[in-house]
């Protein structure tokens, strides 16, 4: 049994973010903590719903929720899911310039999603005077899309700390684990924003 | 001249080495000491609440300090001594358990540690400027009123140890699916390591409940958000949700591994296999499933109304099923067995009684009814002690006598032992017994006096002599660490010389990559039958070859210094926004030390062959 | 010989009989002796359930001592090696079915005394009463009759009291053991449950759920009289004047310094309490003492009589950690304490008290 993952770029195997027990710890390690993380979320959604109708005098749900914006975003997070993959195919063939430029895409497009919430929220706040603090409704409401928004943040630093660091080196099998947990956790991200989406924003505007 | 600075460099050699060190089972005795600490720290508060109680409207402590007292006391128990000490054994022997060389993330066990153990000095830092004083289930609107800085440092950091645990789940669970030895099917695993797993997985799906009440509770006290704020639309109740959806699984988080330490031990001292394997994994898996969907039994009183209380009470009573069926197995391993009582046995024995008395008065509390007189009194203190020190700080002393060999290469003392014992488990039936009928007489948890002539006086009374029992048992097992450390008898690699897992085919205290072959797992109890068939050791599964091992690392111990720094300033920013420096110097620690984590190529070390072959078995 | 052992069984059966009481803790508090409906029911399941659970002990614990007997190592054993069982479906089967049997027993019960403890189809017709949770202190409000008193709650006999509870400040728990279990006091929304008290009596009243340094301290009664007790009580308290003059000089100079001191602006001496509905609960900002000369206790847990009152007025601080009434009035002198005191203790606007509920 060989322990010396040889981390020659000529020789990989194919798919090589699984071809060290270590890439299958931190593959298998992340998919637990996305266990964990859809707890956390489970309980901010739960939260959101008890306290959505708390409005305390200020906006409600139907007044301040507009779907231009949150369409936008919901398709930008979307596409950059779909980009990932399309990166995360190139690096199991092998191809380190074309898994860059997908993972380059994937970050701008996660750039992109984030403006539009800061401006939402600024929209927010200036508008309607709708803050953390104004209701209960406010604090539950800023709470679960900021912890979501705080996750893309987390992710892009991630990624773009690794794009940064092996820009020069290339692909290997020490490397090549850590997109693909990467990938793993944008993925998640995204299915995270598809609930907001329905619950949050379908659901605050119909009722 | 030259001796003491080679010891000193020594000294400094050895501190550097546990600082950094990745090695689960170096992190296993690590997690032990520091819940040890907690746990007298936690026992110690307990002492004082009973000389408070010994007599009516007494008055030793102020009412103020009794309530820091029983938060502390509580917090301290449950979060700093309990789990973590739980966690320490884990560690220690799941791996040896399953054949492995560590644990799947060897730098986030070493965090989970550091973080565990940091939270809980912040915690107790709070002593010095006023402690959290709204009980250990720390309900709101009370917490959010509670002036001083006492709850924020609860929060902060109960957050702190949370996330390391939450580390040590995740690890853990990793480490079982992908680590075990050739031929270590799931259904040949040990108990032990069945609960670890179980456990685990409680861990992982309940700590994140925490982990948001905890941002909530630390919002409304320290931004101004109003999840808590009836005026402002809030709802408290939320707070007993989350805070119940994580603790209740945390009592099978206690308890579960426990269960695995006993069914580790009745086989050994019986010589018998565990009656009922299948079953009792069935059972761990049913108990740990139905743990999550009884959360509101806590909640019959907040007035959830008559379907929620009626739901929640049968689902209550669903788990004495599957407990029951653990009792009678272990029951049923003694039965026809060879019994060896010692130490170890007697804690595990002493437990099978008083366990079934905690989960008989479980029962009773499930039935909503009933327990509109039983909840918020001495009864349920009488329960919980009963399931939390008769099963799980039992369960621990049982495991620490019998795997202390293997830990430390020496036996605990017997007599040492039996005299600690004895006199712990007198004084916890004489404490706690009599706190049930104490609830039904009318006395509240809580209390910081009860009136006279209210007919509770003898039945406080008889308690507090308990607990200086319990406490002098304590300090008789203290002694006998020490004088074990320092005269016990060495162990060999099958201490018992009636072991039947991996564990003790190795030497004692086992070298640092524990099998130099990993060992080929023939069935269950894999060093038992190889015992059977007359084999003195394991059939390795691998040649001698070079082992791969991680480096140690003191990133986990700074990333930790840097949230301690940052909790700090959150908790004193609320008054002074300068502290706010702290909050961002803290945090920039933290996030350097990830980056350096994330960016800085680590392969490990390699073990030689040669190295390997010069140290013989 | 007969007549010395026919003695010696009863003077055993009575001190048996009389350990047993003490066992079960002072009458009208524990909640061992129910004396109202609530109790009763949660007595039933309590007894039930330790029945059975009792019945499973005594099974575990023969099977435990079997084992620790037949099977304890001997020493010319050392090397036997036991026969390694795997297991035994039939046992399996029967510890699994048995106990879930158990379980249904206790499970139906349950379900249905929930059911019936949480009817409130007829609170309407019945007598309703708003109950505030304060720190440290309760208050009461009767809709119906229009009249409001803080810390003893006067209900009568063999009737259904539908209780609407909310807290001012922190969760309270509203605990009358002998009576009926307990239910918790929030401060968002308003919990009902209903206490029905059998015979007459002064039940003690705690607080079950943390509030605070006083949490111990928050003690109340509720004063169950005959219904027609009740009623001349209810017309009483409808009937009060609050600005009588008291008969005798120091009670005079203590109701001027109870307006002199403030005490008013948070204290009212008129028990009117008009535009209340069941369920819409507002209380005052410290306890209502029109009948105060007929509590139970001072401030809940302090024997009734001057002494301790003045005791109360002069320092409430150490009495009770934390209270909100310390510090809100200029200071007393002891002598104005006494007049204050003098004055409280004869607001007696009822012939009904404590006593008329027999204890």
């Amino acid at each position: 049994m060989s322990h010396d993952h040889s981390i020659d770029p000529k020789n990989m195997p194919k798919d090589p973010s699984k071809a060290t027990t270590e890439g299958k710890y931190k593959f298998m390690g992340l998919w637990i903590f996305l266990g964990g993380e859809t707890v956390l979320f489970a309980c901010l959604f739960g939260t959101y719903l008890a306290l959505k109708d708390s409005a305390a005098g200020g906006p409600t749900t139907q007044e301040l929720y507009g779907m231009g914006l949150v369409f936008l975003m919901t398709i930008l997070l979307l596409t950059s899911s779909l980009t990932s993959v399309y990166a995360i195919y190139h690096m199991k063939n092998n191809d380190f310039k074309k898994m860059q430029l997908w993972m380059g895409i994937t970050a701008l497009l996660g750039i992109g999603f984030l403006a539009c919430e800061i401006y939402e929220f600024a929209h927010y706040i200036h508008e309607f005077g709708f803050t953390f603090r104004s209701s209960a409704f406010g604090s539950a409401f800023y709470t679960l899309v900021g912890f979501h928004g705080g996750h893309v943040v987390f992710g892009l630093s991630w990624i773009i700390a690794l794009m940064v660091r092996n820009s020069k080196r290339g692909l290997n099998l020490y490397n090549a684990p850590k997109y693909n947990t990467f990938a793993l956790y944008w993925h998640f991200i995204d299915v995270v924003w598809v609930f907001i989406f329905t619950v949050v924003y379908l659901m605050g505007m119909v009722s | 001249m030259s001796m003491t600075s080679a010891q000193k460099s020594g000294f400094g050699a050895t501190l550097w080495d546990w600082l950094t060190t990745v090695d689960h089972k170096k992190i296993g005795i690590l997690y032990l000491a520091g819940g040890g600490f907690f746990f007298l720290l936690g026992g110690l508060e307990a002492v004082i609440i009973r000389i408070q109680l010994i007599s009516p409207e007494n008055n030793f402590i102020s009412a103020g300090l009794y309530n820091e007292m029983i938060t502390m006391h509580g917090t301290t128990m449950i979060f700093l001594a309990a789990m973590p000490i739980l966690l320490g054994l884990m560690n220690f022997i799941m791996p040896l358990q399953i054949g492995a060389r560590d644990v799947a993330f060897p730098f986030l066990n070493s965090l989970g540690f550091w973080l565990f153990l940091f939270g809980g000095l912040l915690l107790n830092l709070s002593w010095f400027t006023g402690a959290p004083d709204a009980g250990w289930t720390n309900y709101a609107p009370l917490s959010i009123q509670s002036p001083g800085h006492g709850i924020d440092f609860y929060v902060m950091g109960l957050q702190l140890s949370g996330a390391g645990t939450l580390m040590g789940g995740i690890n853990f669970i990793v480490t079982i699916v992908l680590m075990r030895a050739p031929g270590m099917t799931y259904m040949r695993m040990p108990l032990f390591t069945w609960t670890t797993f179980v456990a685990s997985i409680l861990i992982l799906f309940a700590f994140p409940a925490l982990t948001v009440g905890l941002f909530l509770m630390m919002f409304d006290r320290m931004f101004g958000s109003a999840f808590f704020d009836a005026a402002l639309g809030g709802n408290a109740v939320i707070w007993q949700h989350l805070f119940w959806i994580f603790g209740h699984p945390e009592v099978y988080i206690l308890i579960l591994p426990v269960f695995g330490v006993f069914s580790e031990v009745f086989p050994t001292f019986a010589k018998k296999r565990l009656f009922g394997y299948t079953a009792m994994v069935f059972a761990t898996f049913l108990i740990a499933f139905l743990g999550f969907m009884v959360w509101a039994h806590h909640m019959f009183t907040v007035g959830l109304g008559p379907v929620a209380n009626s739901i929640f009470a049968v689902a209550t009573m669903a788990i004495a099923v599957p407990t029951g069926i653990k009792i009678f197995n272990w029951l049923f391993t003694l039965w026809g067995g060879s019994i060896k009582i010692n130490s170890a046995m007697l804690w595990s024995l002493a437990f099978i009684p008083s366990f079934t008395i905690g989960g008989m008065t479980g029962v009773m509390l499930a039935s909503a009814v009933a327990d509109y007189q039983y909840h918020d009194t001495y009864f349920v203190i009488g329960h919980f002690h009963y399931v939390i020190v008769g099963g799980t700080v039992f369960g621990i002393l049982a495991g620490l006598h019998y795997w202390w060999p293997k830990m430390f290469g020496r036996y605990l003392n017997e007599v040492l032992g039996q005299i600690s014992f004895w006199t712990f488990f007198i004084g916890f039936h004489l404490t706690f017994f009599i706190q049930h009928f104490l609830g039904l007489m009318g006395m509240p948890r809580r209390y910081w006096v009860f009136l006279e002539n209210q007919g509770l006086d003898t039945g406080n009374l008889i308690s507090s002599i308990g607990a200086f029992f319990m406490s002098f048992g304590v300090i008789v097992f203290l002694i006998n660490i020490i004088y074990t450390t320092i005269k016990g008898k060495k162990a060999p690699g099958d201490a018992w010389g009636s072991g039947r897992t991996l564990e003790w085919t190795i030497s004692s205290p086992p070298v640092h990559y524990n099998f130099k072959q990993l060992p080929l797992v023939r069935g269950l109890d894999p060093l038992w039958i190889e015992k059977m068939e007359g084999n003195e050791k394991m059939t390795p599964a691998e040649p001698v070859d070079e082992i791969h091992m991680p480096n140690g690392s003191i990133l986990p111990f700074i990333m930790t210094i840097g949230f301690t720094i940052a909790s700090y300033g959150f908790i004193y920013q609320t008054g002074n926004k300068y502290w706010l420096i702290a909050v961002f110097a803290g945090m920039a620690i933290a996030l350097i030390c990830m980056l350096i984590r994330s960016l800085k190529d680590d392969h490990g070390h390699h073990i030689s062959k040669e190295e390997l072959e010069r140290v013989g078995d | 010989m007969k007549g010395w052992m026919g003695k010696t069984k009863l003077f055993f059966v009575f001190t048996l009989l009389a350990f047993f009481l003490a066992g079960c803790g002072m009458e009208n508090l524990t909640a061992l002796d129910p004396k109202g409906y609530g109790a009763e029911k949660s007595m039933d399941l309590i007894i039930l359930s330790t029945l059975i659970m009792v019945g499973v002990f005594i099974v575990v614990m023969l099977i435990y001592v079997i084992v620790l007997i037949r099977f304890r190592r001997k020493k010319d054993q050392e090397d036997h090696v036991p026969k390694q069982v795997e297991g035994n479906h039939k046992l399996e089967v029967i510890w699994t079915v048995i106990p879930i049997i158990l379980v249904l027993i206790i499970a139906v019960p349950t379900v249905l005394a929930t059911f019936d403890l949480a009817d409130d189809s007829k609170a309407e017709e019945l007598i309703n009463v708003n109950v505030k949770g304060n720190q440290y202190w309760w208050h009461f409000e009767y809709p119906g009759e229009e009249i409001q008193t803080s810390q003893d709650l006067y209900i009568p006999t063999g009737e259904r009291v539908y209780l609407h509870m909310l807290s001012s400040d922190v969760i309270h728990s509203f605990w009358v053991p002998s009576i009926s279990g307990k239910m918790d006091v929030n401060a968002e929304n308003v919990n009902t449950m209903y206490i029905e008290a059998h015979e007459e009596g002064v039940y003690w009243g705690k607080c079950a759920e943390l509030c605070g340094p006083s949490h111990s301290l928050m003690d109340f009664k509720v004063i169950a009289v005959s219904p027609e007790e009740y009623d001349q009580w209810v017309n009483d308290m409808q009937n009060v004047d609050p600005d009588a003059e008291p008969e005798n000089a120091v009670a005079q100079e203590g109701q001027e310094l109870f307006e002199a001191k403030n005490c008013m602006g948070c204290h009212a001496t008129d028990s009117a309490a008009t535009g209340i509905e069941a369920g819409k609960i507002n209380a005052p900002v410290g306890p209502n003492l029109t009948n105060f000369g007929s509590r139970s206790n001072v401030a809940g847990v302090l024997e009734h009589d001057k002494e301790h009152l003045v005791d109360w007025l002069l320092d409430p601080e150490s009495i009770k950690p934390g209270n909100k009434m310390t510090g809100q009035y200029d200071e007393l002198s002891q002598e104005e304490a006494e007049s204050i005191a003098e004055y409280l203790l004869q607001l007696q606007p009822s012939e009904i008290t404590p006593e008329s509920a027999g204890n």
